[in-house]
């Protein structure tokens, strides 16, 4: 019981928490903006490859680390916009279209990173972002190291999640996308775009995805290998019904997951003999999954969710 | 008439085989109150839709006075419409639900990228609007916790904050409890001496005559009279609603037999009108077609869904060919001999994706000649699919073809052979030429009729006066989930007590 509370109370926990959450901060937030516009974005994965694929091969073949993340974010957007043409003027299976571009984002990524380095057989490294070692808040006791010392990219998600929740809240798109996702014919009545709002916002959720697959090889590793998504794309859409659609409370889960994922691996050092690894490496999906359960019952999905809207029909 | 702010000229508008309207003329005047009258399909809807840019007309122009005189408005957009001072309110609301009632009215005013307009001048404006126009409505509530009514008023000050000039109701009081239907058209009469033009559909009569300043009259789509509502009455209106034709076909009325089905003090419960029915009693006959007339959403949908077998009544009790059927499922009443012809045939009456074959052995699939040890015989279905194509002239690709690629009256009619070939004691007929051409409309009659005189009762559900008058033995008027005998086989009485008037 006192070692489960020592590693509680460490701040090495707590960083590495939410350093875990990051990708998933970004994730959840890209599929909550794709679905309150009323797409499910199930692409999520592939683009997370992708995301991390193009980021990292950007920086390697030198390019600054920004531009990298700049490269990251447009070619989740341009996964984005097939997913939406698929499925907002042509209607078809959100489902389907998703699956299909997780498989054709990972294989594409696969692909360039094979073409691009034909020969290699530990993947090269590149310089990550370093931990921003901001003076005087970087030494205060505890939130000093859990807040202060982590890169850039936790910084740029953590203000994404008050963007997106300004954008949601406090503007007038914002309202309109909540609309679009809950009545496409309340935004078309209005003479809004009932395309433009859906196709926008699955692009910018998919931009927003990749950087959670760009902070994987750009910041939390200094590599790309395979299979190093891993499934964090599909956490993320559970993430976002436990979240109810909300960027505050999709904060709290993806830190939550990120928690769960820390104490595993302390927990595996101070009783790994007596327990089998594995059992640590199921808890945070199976606590994922009891969190969800009790969160989700009740949820309010946007009510046009999955449900494709043709103009000229009503 | 003060100076005209709309005019419609020549609309016309074609849905495949259906004239929608057709060279429809229409003006508005400022400050007007115009009521839109007719039956169910007489192109009311249509017609305003077109007016929103909604639909393309196929010809026609439309005009808005835009405050330097009328200019052409340009079809088929909605945006145009709005940006003319045209407001709509749709029959099913276009509100979001997720949302507060302001930001639904709020939605789309002003740029997307500006602050969400929560409070300040925004809010000061529709408030004013709300103050103005009588519409009160809790402007931080979720339009999900609203009623029908405050949802409505949330649907007309959206129109009205954009400075909505023309204003549209499609069928506004069909929701409403009457004493809500009665504070909407205080509040419209107030905004029309305001200057505010109101057009709104409707079928009832009494609103029509107490709320309108002119009324125009729509039937198949052509514009019949426009009166003065100071001049009308209500049996003028009803005449020419339903129309003054004499009945095309007088049918030979045979001798009845034994009763087929027998309906005693049905009753159900239900939140909406539609879905409800008080102390329903009525007979059938072998060999009697017995017409049930009425404005759709009267309790039609609930009776045919009681003799369907998919709806128990709360009370009462029903007989096919003089027995209880042993439970109250499709399956007993199919077996104790009710032939089914929805009211939607792509939605209730085939499965779209499977064939012509397989669609005409869907409600006997226990049938000997269709299985063995639940195995199908392929050779058998086959050549009744093949005969019952021939037997009733079935035209599409063939019995192997998916049913959904059949058109409406050849759809109808597989669905006719497979109520044929069950030789069932009852037919029940949900508005069987509904969307047809004048040809299958016919050519389904004609099969009624035939059914009938082979011993079978038919109850015929519909809205067509016409074709009800042609077709039937006896008549019923479905009002509020009642029936009442028409006592005489003449349209404008029967009219009359379809809008609720007493006959």
């Amino acid at each position: 019981m006192a070692d489960i509370l020592s590693i509680l109370l460490s701040d090495s926990f707590w960083a590495a928490a939410l350093r875990i959450a990051t990708p998933l901060i970004f994730g959840v937030l890209g599929a909550l903006l794709c679905e309150r516009s009323g797409v499910l974005n199930l692409g999520i994965e592939g683009i997370f490859v992708a995301g991390a694929m193009t980021g990292w091969l950007a920086v390697w073949m030198g390019a600054p680390l920004w531009l990298g993340v700049l490269a990251a974010a447009l070619a989740g957007a341009g996964f984005g916009l097939i997913h939406a043409i698929l499925t907002v003027p042509l209607g078809l299976s959100q489902h389907v279209s998703g699956l299909g571009v997780t498989m054709l984002a990972t294989s594409v990524a696969y692909f360039t990173y094979r073409t691009a380095l034909p020969d290699v057989t530990s993947p090269p490294r590149i310089t990550p972002f370093q931990p921003l070692d901001i003076p005087l808040l970087s030494d205060l006791p505890f939130v000093g190291p859990v807040l202060f010392q982590q890169t850039a990219l936790t910084w740029l998600a953590l203000g994404c999640v008050f963007l997106v929740w300004y954008v949601l809240n406090r503007m007038s798109l914002g309202v309109a996308l909540r609309a679009v996702g809950d009545n496409p014919d309340a935004v078309d009545a209005q003479g809004l775009s009932v395309y433009g709002l859906r196709i926008g916002a699955v692009m910018a959720g998919s931009a927003l995805m990749a950087l959670g697959g760009a902070f994987l090889t750009m910041s939390a590793f200094d590599a790309f290998f395979f299979g190093m998504v891993n499934g964090r794309g599909w956490i993320c859409i559970a993430l976002v019904i436990f979240a109810s659609w909300r960027p505050g409370k999709a904060l709290l889960g993806a830190l939550l997951f990120g928690a769960f994922d820390a104490f595993q691996v302390r927990l595996q050092t101070e009783v790994g003999a007596m327990v089998p690894g594995q059992v640590f490496l199921m808890a945070p999906y199976i606590l994922s999954i009891i969190a969800l359960v009790v969160a989700a019952r009740g949820a309010d999905y946007p009510r046009a969710l999955l449900t494709p809207w043709f103009k000229g029909q009503r | 008439m003060s100076a005209p702010v709309l005019e419609l000229s020549g609309l016309s508008k074609r849905f495949g085989a259906v004239q929608a309207n057709a060279d429809v003329d229409l003006s508005l005047g400022r400050g007007e109150v115009l009521a839109l009258l007719g039956e169910n399909g007489a192109g009311k809807t249509t017609l305003m839709n077109m007016l929103f840019g909604h639909y393309l007309p196929d010809a026609g122009h439309i005009r808005v006075d835009d405050g330097q005189g009328l200019r052409d408005l340009p079809l088929g957009h909605p945006q145009a419409a709005l940006s003319a001072g045209i407001g709509m309110v749709h029959q099913h609301f276009t509100l979001a639900e997720n949302l507060s009632a302001l930001d639904n009215i709020l939605l789309g005013v002003g740029s997307l990228l500006s602050r969400r307009k929560r409070g300040g001048a925004a809010r000061a404006h529709v408030e004013d609007v709300m103050a103005r126009s009588g519409l009160q409505v809790a402007l931080d509530t979720r339009v999900s916790r609203l009623t029908v009514g405050e949802r409505q008023r949330v649907e007309i000050l959206k129109a009205l904050v954009r400075n909505t000039r023309i204003l549209v109701l499609d069928e506004p009081t069909a929701v409403l409890t009457p004493q809500e239907a009665d504070s909407l058209f205080a509040n419209l009469h107030q905004l029309a001496v305001d200057g505010l033009s109101v057009i709104f559909i409707s079928h009832k009569l009494r609103e029509v005559l107490a709320f309108s300043d002119r009324i125009a009259v729509l039937r198949h789509g052509r514009k019949v009279g426009e009166i003065a509502t100071a001049e009308a009455d209500e049996r003028r209106i009803a005449r020419l609603m339903v129309g003054a034709e004499a009945p095309q076909v007088e049918r030979a009325p045979m001798d009845p037999g034994a009763p087929v089905l027998e309906l005693s003090g049905i009753r159900c419960e239900a939140a909406s009108a539609r879905d409800r029915l008080s102390d329903v009693s009525l007979t059938v006959h072998a060999r009697e077609i017995v017409g049930i007339a009425g404005v759709s959403g009267n309790g039609q949908a609930a009776l045919a869904a009681v003799i369907s077998g998919l709806r128990a009544p709360d009370a009462g009790e029903i007989r096919v060919g003089g027995a209880l059927p042993a439970r109250h499922t499709p399956a007993a009443l199919i077996r104790a001999g009710v032939g089914r012809i929805p009211e939607d045939r792509h939605h209730d009456g085939v499965v779209g994706s499977m064939s012509v074959a397989e669609n005409l052995i869907l409600e006997r699939l226990d049938g000997p000649d269709v299985q063995r040890r639940g195995f199908l015989r392929r050779r058998q279905i086959d050549a009744a699919a093949i005969a019952a194509v021939e037997e009733f002239d079935i035209r599409g690709p063939g019995p192997d073809a998916p049913v959904r690629l059949l058109s409406g009256g050849n759809m109808q009619k597989m669905i006719l052979a497979r109520v044929f070939r069950a030789a069932p004691k009852l037919i029940l007929a949900n508005q069987p030429t509904r969307g047809l051409d004048l040809g299958a409309a016919a050519e389904v009659g004609r099969r009624l009729v035939a059914a009938c005189g082979d011993g079978a009762g038919v109850l015929l559900i519909s809205e067509d006066l016409d074709e009800l008058i042609a077709l039937s033995d006896r008549i019923l008027v479905m009002v509020d989930g009642r029936l009442t005998e028409a006592p005489r086989r003449d349209r404008t009485e029967i009219g009359l007590m379809m809008a609720g008037a007493a006959a």
